[in-house]
């Protein structure tokens, strides 16, 4: 009995070391980015194009391009990947090909970004002469998030309680009224989870972006699907590598605002998911 | 039960509508120039271009930075205009050109100096000949401690910095001094990023580095630039040394590349004519080394003279 309660102590104190560990760690790689940043974060930073000038230097471009692309890619890529999880999991009967096909889009969610970029070069830009646009750098985004999107739906449509689709078969619904009227609104808080963290994963991305040909100077905002774009990571990498020590302090600056807007994205998806998790609590 | 199909149908359908709303049809009569290539000549045209905006609003310049052989590969299909280059075309990037029909002109917009650096606390080495930086850097170089180079120096290992095999000041400095481009020792640290062979060098008593000069200029306090002899005796890196060609062999003129085609736009043209005109004191402010004034008015000639 000792014994036992020495163990569980001791579990959760190695517990609450990893998530210590894990919590320091990220104060103060923040404190560093806020010390470094601070001086440069004023509305100029999001209303300035970039300038050769780290004080007349800003984010505009970045910012714009950014939300441009994500939420291109979000249209794109939350559609296709629920309903791809739908049909693999409700509709496709359990045989070999089909398993096969669940294998491979479980591996492509650990493909390096980069040769999403290379395919995207090839595909959109090229082959669909979309061209260097905020589209291309959209859609191979989508491909980027859709393995991780279908993966995590597909596991929170299959936690759904069996009862309830019996119950909703035995009141007489069609199977599309039962997934749209009893499975998804139940799936959705996880659904939604998934969504979050692909959505952080591509708007953190720059290597796949910089090969479809998303700019480093850019001095617009992109006006239709068709306008050429920069996004915040490749903006925060060039200043990263410039000589200038302002430079390093700009940079700072714009990983301070990516994450402010990370946050406030994310936050607004934790709305929503809360708020379905309350409706259709079980 | 209804309510969640239709909920859902209409968060896509209004997310589609507010993409459709974006104007489409204002394409036609904007003018833009596509710019790509090397980091290293990136500052000094992202600077032209943010000039030229104040001026000429209406000209979009897009410039990327996807290397200098990645904005060749873009050049010579013709998805630029202007191709940023840290060095020399190439000659299969030449075939590949002529194999497309494109003209063009290489026009130099600067210099940059390779310095070689070693940590400010290194008292002994203070110049270097051609003949020693070949025996540190050859691809067969048995040089372990600093004693292998010259035998007075201190016997301990040497720790070396240097750029990745991707970029130009790598092909610029193993040409230079190891005869071949790409020709190197590889047991050395490399990044791609500057900045982390500047801390790395700044931090360690043994280490010796190279890199381009704008980041010794910068970083000047924490680093020690290596003289260099070329047999007429030792120079070190400065404005000056670059600029009037005493630093040899290691400085060299950094490019920009124009498509005919693309020069005869009209919005090329004046944003080339403004470049030459501006470059001048343009790029001495982001760190590099501007070209005798001359220069910029025989390549400006240059392009005038294009048919």
């Amino acid at each position: 009995m000792k014994a036992r309660m020495r163990h569980e102590r001791m579990f959760q104190m190695l517990c609450a070391l990893s998530t210590v560990v894990g919590i320091i760690f990220l104060f103060v790689l923040l404190y560093h980015i806020f010390q470094a940043g601070w001086n440069f974060l004023n509305l100029n930073f999001f209303t300035n194009f970039q300038s050769r000038f780290p004080i007349k230097s800003g984010m505009k471009a970045g910012i714009y391009g950014s939300l441009w692309m994500i939420s291109i890619t979000a249209v794109v890529a939350i559609p296709l990947g629920i309903a791809s999880a739908i049909f693999l999991e409700e509709y496709a009967r359990k045989n070999a090909f089909w398993r096969l096909v669940e294998l491979n889009i479980s591996n492509l969610a650990g493909v390096p970004s980069i040769v999403y970029g290379l395919l995207g070069l090839s595909l959109f830009v090229r082959t669909f002469g979309f061209g260097q646009s905020v589209l291309s750098g959209a859609l191979t985004m989508a491909l980027l998030v859709l393995p991780v999107v279908i993966v995590s739906s597909r596991e929170s449509l299959r936690a759904v309680p069996l009862n309830l689709r019996e119950a909703a078969f035995a009141l007489g619904a069609a199977k599309y009224q039962v997934i749209f009227g009893q499975i998804l609104p139940v799936a959705l808080p996880g659904i939604l989870t998934g969504i979050i963290l692909s959505i952080g994963r591509a708007f953190g991305e720059a290597a796949p972006l910089i090969i479809v040909g998303a700019l480093s100077y850019v001095s617009f905002v992109p006006e239709n699907l068709k306008s050429e774009f920069t996004v915040m990571p490749i903006q925060i990498y060039n200043w990263a590598g410039r000589p200038q020590e302002e430079f390093h302090q700009l940079a700072a600056t714009g990983i301070i605002v990516l994450l402010l807007i990370l946050l406030s994205l994310n936050f607004v998806a934790i709305m929503i998911r809360d708020h379905y998790q309350k409706r259709f609590r079980l | 039960m209804r309510s969640h199909f239709s909920e859902i149908i209409s968060i896509v359908a209004i997310s589609f509508l507010a993409f459709s709303n974006s104007p489409s049809s204002a394409l036609a009569d904007t003018q833009s120039i596509s710019i790509d290539g090397s980091s290293t000549v990136f500052p000094i045209t992202e600077a032209v271009a943010e000039e030229f905006r104040n001026q000429h609003g209406k000209i979009k310049v897009n410039i990327g930075v996807s290397g200098t052989g990645g904005g060749f590969k873009k050049f010579v299909v013709k998805e630029i205009d202007i191709c940023n280059a840290s060095r020399p075309i190439k000659a299969s990037e030449v075939e590949a050109a002529q194999k497309n029909n494109i003209t063009y002109t290489e026009i130099p917009v600067a210099y940059d100096g390779l310095t070689v650096v070693v940590n400010s606390k290194n008292t002994w080495a203070t110049s270097l000949t051609v003949a020693e930086l070949k025996k540190i850097w050859g691809a067969d170089s048995k040089v372990k401690t600093w004693s292998d180079i010259r035998e007075e120096w201190p016997n301990r290992p040497i720790k070396l910095y240097g750029p990745g095999t991707d970029s130009g000041t790598f092909d610029f400095f193993t040409e230079t001094i190891n005869g071949k481009s790409g020709v190197s020792r590889s047991d050395y640290v490399k990044s791609e990023d500057d900045n982390v062979l500047v801390t790395g060098v700044a931090g360690d008593l043994d280490s010796m580095g190279y890199f381009g000069f704008s980041y010794y200029n910068e970083n000047a306090k924490k680093l020690k630039a290596v003289s260099i002899d070329n047999g007429k005796g030792a120079v070190a890196p400065s404005v000056e040394s670059i600029t009037n060609g005493t630093y040899s062999p290691l400085s060299r003129p950094i490019f920009i590349y124009v498509n005919h085609d693309a020069y005869k736009r009209q919005e090329v043209k004046t944003f080339l004519d403004f470049y030459l005109n501006e470059a001048g004191h343009l790029v001495p402010e982001v760190g590099y080394i501007a070209l005798d004034k001359n220069k910029y008015k025989e390549s400006l000639a240059r392009l005038k003279a294009i048919k």
